[in-house]
């Protein structure tokens, strides 16, 4: 390397200058951004290595299981920086999501060592918690001497950092004091509005702002373009159909899944006067401007038809609005973003949030060594790369939203989207009970659902007989 | 002596391996036994538990009562008649249509062979891989067959979306993949056919359809069967189409017991209850083997008396 740019990229590691100003000295010596990236990110992790014992496992071999995912490439475009800090080496099996948590569920109930460390969601781990497949990572964390002094675990948003620890007991709250972290964030997904404003527009209608605007204005949209449906969410026979914004709009009208009694004793809570008034304005919605085929609608559909321009809006993970606004989508560039309040008397969003975690599996060869990367793929470092180099959104730190590198990039190419970030992000996180029936819960009350806009149960009755059969099942297990 | 003493051990030797030769031969059957046993065995062992594997702690034995509970729980039913109705029901139309295809065939030609030949491609899909084609076709926004649909007045046909339509949705599935068997295993069967009984028929003046509901039919029942029994034990064990479809829904529509008992391992990881349903599901594919297999002895021992 010359020595200026060697002085400039020194200068930046010593906090004398901006990433910013770093980028622009780089330009002007002919270095192109995407060389300035590796050379930046290969100083970060010299300057890693003054302070901590990086070396401490090197030679030894890890093994991941992966989803795939754009935070899983971030990680592999940044993994070599790893392997040089460390000297440890890393292998990987990238699984499709469609059957990855069939083969998380397989190797970790098997006890197999073969993984040392997965990705998993906040929700899984109160299955694999209890089960005893996964381990307490505050053991690693509040360890000084197995975590570097950089780490900076504070700096994890809260409400996040939060959802990802449970106490293990049913009901419990999520980040008690007396929790376990179960897995660490990675990246996560709020639930907001993402629409195409150009059809907006030509409607002649503005962004809705609670759950009766956001029926009506479904409809008009649907009625103002044909064959383009108002509003997309999700409706497949799954858990997943619940947690995105159904959820989160169900939770800004303050109602929860589960009761907790005094006694820990845990009872149905869906089937209130408010819940269901929320449940005959979420069926109407769908029944009138929803997606023909949505009981067969996962994400992925989700996304791809406000991509495709067949639908005008959707209340769902705010990544998919970030996703479908770029690359060779049809709509890309025409895509908004909002915060969304369900409930028009609530002072501001409360998105239920989806965490795509990192966990070390119990039955690993060697936790230690498992811990360097996972504070290395989950610190600070590598989570300014991801976000800024790679689509590595949203990220979990603090510090990368405050990143003004990070936060001109979102607002250029994706205007509005920071701003729905931090108006919804306070009241981001997971609404739901923690405990060990939830996918069974949820999966049912997600067929209730698809009964319910299918007209074979009014919503009264149908909220009714899944509470009974909710508190049956919560019985039988010795919940309720 | 020196003759004789060497004689004695080989003799004994050549005892002792005729005896135990007969247990030497029956060893792989017998291992192969074993290993198919141990997971049956293993089954029934889980589905008298109570276990969960996110409650760990609340794992014990419980003898029958997974399967007790399955007389008042109202889904357990579900799964059954759904279960039943679409084996029954695709089994049904594919016996139709296979015959009647078989039938087309029948005459051995170049064009006809070729047919034949063409006619198997769905059966060289996957399942799942047909499941999710179908459900591009069907997609309301862009589906070939939406589009047809909409052409003959079904403006708003939702497929496997609609509780109305989603049976019909899957078992054309079904039919569109397994109808190639029945036609194929048919076809062979009606090409086997001695002659003789059709050309006497043919000569005494017997209408065709009395040759076929009289002769060819019951000549051919001994493949109907079959054909019908491996059709059976398979699609009452359905799970890749529907799962790809609807994941058992809209509701609990197409909650058929292999997806069932799937959502209660890998989903719920209750192991003890998806155990249970697999075992009841071992129970009814049993007795219908039985039942066709006796079917099946008694029409080749008629037909053997009449020959």
């Amino acid at each position: 390397m010359y020595e200026k740019e060697n002085d400039l990229i020194n200068a930046y590691m010593r906090g004398q200058m901006s990433r910013r100003s770093l980028l622009r000295g780089l330009a002007s010596m002919g270095v192109t951004a995407g060389t300035a990236a590796v050379l930046v990110n290969g100083a970060a992790t010299r300057a890693m290595a003054a302070d901590f014992d990086w070396k401490a496992h090197s030679g030894k071999s890890i093994k991941l299981l992966l989803n795939k995912h754009p935070y899983t490439d971030a990680m592999l475009a940044n993994l070599d920086n790893f392997k040089e800090l460390t000297g440890m080496e890393v292998t990987y099996d990238i699984f499709p999501e469609d059957v990855y948590f069939d083969k998380v569920t397989a190797s970790l109930s098997s006890q197999s060592s073969e993984y040392d460390a997965f990705m998993t969601g906040a929700y899984m781990t109160w299955t694999y918690g209890p089960a005893g497949w996964i381990v307490d990572h505050n053991e690693w964390i509040n360890d000084p001497s197995k975590t570097n002094p950089n780490y900076n675990w504070s700096d994890m948003l809260e409400g996040v950092r939060k959802s990802c620890a449970w106490n293990g007991r049913p009901g419990g709250a999520l980040g008690s004091d007396d929790a376990k972290q179960w897995c660490i964030p990675w990246g996560y997904e709020q639930n907001n509005l993402a629409y195409n404003s150009e059809m907006l527009e030509k409607a002649g209608v503005g962004v809705p702002s609670n759950i009766d605007q956001l029926v009506e204005i479904a409809a008009k949209l649907q009625a103002a373009h044909e064959g383009v449906y108002g509003i997309g969410v999700r409706g497949s026979r799954s858990w997943a159909t619940i947690h995105p914004g159904f959820l989160s709009g169900y939770a800004n009208f303050g109602q929860k899944d589960l009761n907790v009694a005094d006694d820990g004793k845990l009872s149905a809570a869906m089937n209130t006067e408010v819940s269901k008034d929320y449940h005959a304005k979420w069926v109407k919605m769908i029944q009138d401007s929803g997606a023909a085929d949505w009981s067969t609608h996962t994400w992925y559909q989700v996304g791809t038809d406000l991509g495709a321009g067949k639908s005008a809006m959707i209340y769902d993970a705010d990544i998919l609005g970030y996703f479908m606004n770029g690359g060779d989508n049809a709509m890309a560039g025409k895509l908004a973003y909002a915060p969304f309040s369900a409930n028009p008397e609530a002072a501001a969003p409360t998105p239920n949030i989806w965490i795509w975690s990192l966990a070390m599996s119990k039955f690993s060869k060697d936790l230690d060594a498992t811990w360097y990367f996972m504070q290395w793929a989950s610190g600070p470092e590598h989570g300014l790369f991801g976000a800024t180099q790679m689509d590595f959104v949203n990220p979990v730190r603090q510090s990368v939203w405050d990143d003004a590198g990070f936060r001109k990039r979102l607002s250029d190419s994706y205007p509005g989207y920071v701003e729905m970030h931090d108006v919804s992000a306070p009241g981001a996180k997971i609404h739901f009970t923690p405990q060990p029936l939830f996918f069974d819960l949820t999966t049912e009350w997600a067929a209730t659902l698809q009964k319910m806009v299918a007209k074979e149960v009014p919503v009264d009755e149908g909220l009714d007989q899944l509470a009974e059969s909710v508190n049956a099942q919560l019985k039988d297990a010795g919940l309720g | 002596m020196t003759d004789t003493t060497p004689a004695v051990p080989a003799r004994r030797r050549l005892r002792v391996s005729s005896k135990l030769f007969p247990y030497l031969l029956s060893l792989p059957a017998l291992l192969v036994c074993i290993g198919i046993l141990i997971p049956f065995f293993t089954a029934v062992w889980y589905s008298l538990q109570k276990y969960r594997l996110s409650q760990p702690w609340n794992r014990g034995m419980n003898w029958g009562d997974n399967y007790l509970n399955f007389l008042t729980d109202s889904s357990f039913w579900n799964t059954l008649q759904v279960s039943l109705t679409y084996a029954f029901l695709t089994v049904g139309l594919e016996l139709l249509l296979g015959l009647g295809i078989a039938l087309l065939l029948q005459k051995r030609t170049r064009l006809n062979n070729f047919i034949s030949i063409m006619l198997l491609m769905p059966l060289m899909t996957a399942p799942a891989l047909a499941a999710l084609m179908f459900k591009l076709m069907t997609n309301p926004n862009f589906g070939i067959l939406s589009y047809f649909a909409q052409v003959l007045g079904f403006a708003d046909m939702r497929w496997a979306s609609d509780p109305s339509t989603a049976l019909l949705t899957v078992v054309l599935v079904d039919i569109w993949v397994y109808t190639p068997f029945i036609m194929i295993l048919l076809l062979a069967g009606l090409r086997s056919l001695p002659t003789q009984p059709f050309e006497a028929a043919a000569l005494d003046g017997v209408p065709r359809l009395q040759q076929f509901w009289r002769i060819t039919l019951p000549m051919l029942m001994p493949y109907v069967l079959t054909a019908a029994l491996f059709r059976l034990l398979d699609s009452i064990q359905q799970f890749d189409i529907i799962y790809a479809m609807t994941q058992g829904g809209p509701g609990d529509q197409l909650m058929v017991f292999q997806v069932e008992a799937y959502l209660n391992f890998f989903q719920s990881t209750n192991v003890g209850r998806s155990a249970a349903l697999l075992l009841v599901l071992w129970a009814i594919t049993f007795f219908l083997s039985n039942l066709f297999i006796k079917n099946w002895l008694r029409l080749r021992e008629r037909a053997r008396g009449e020959v």
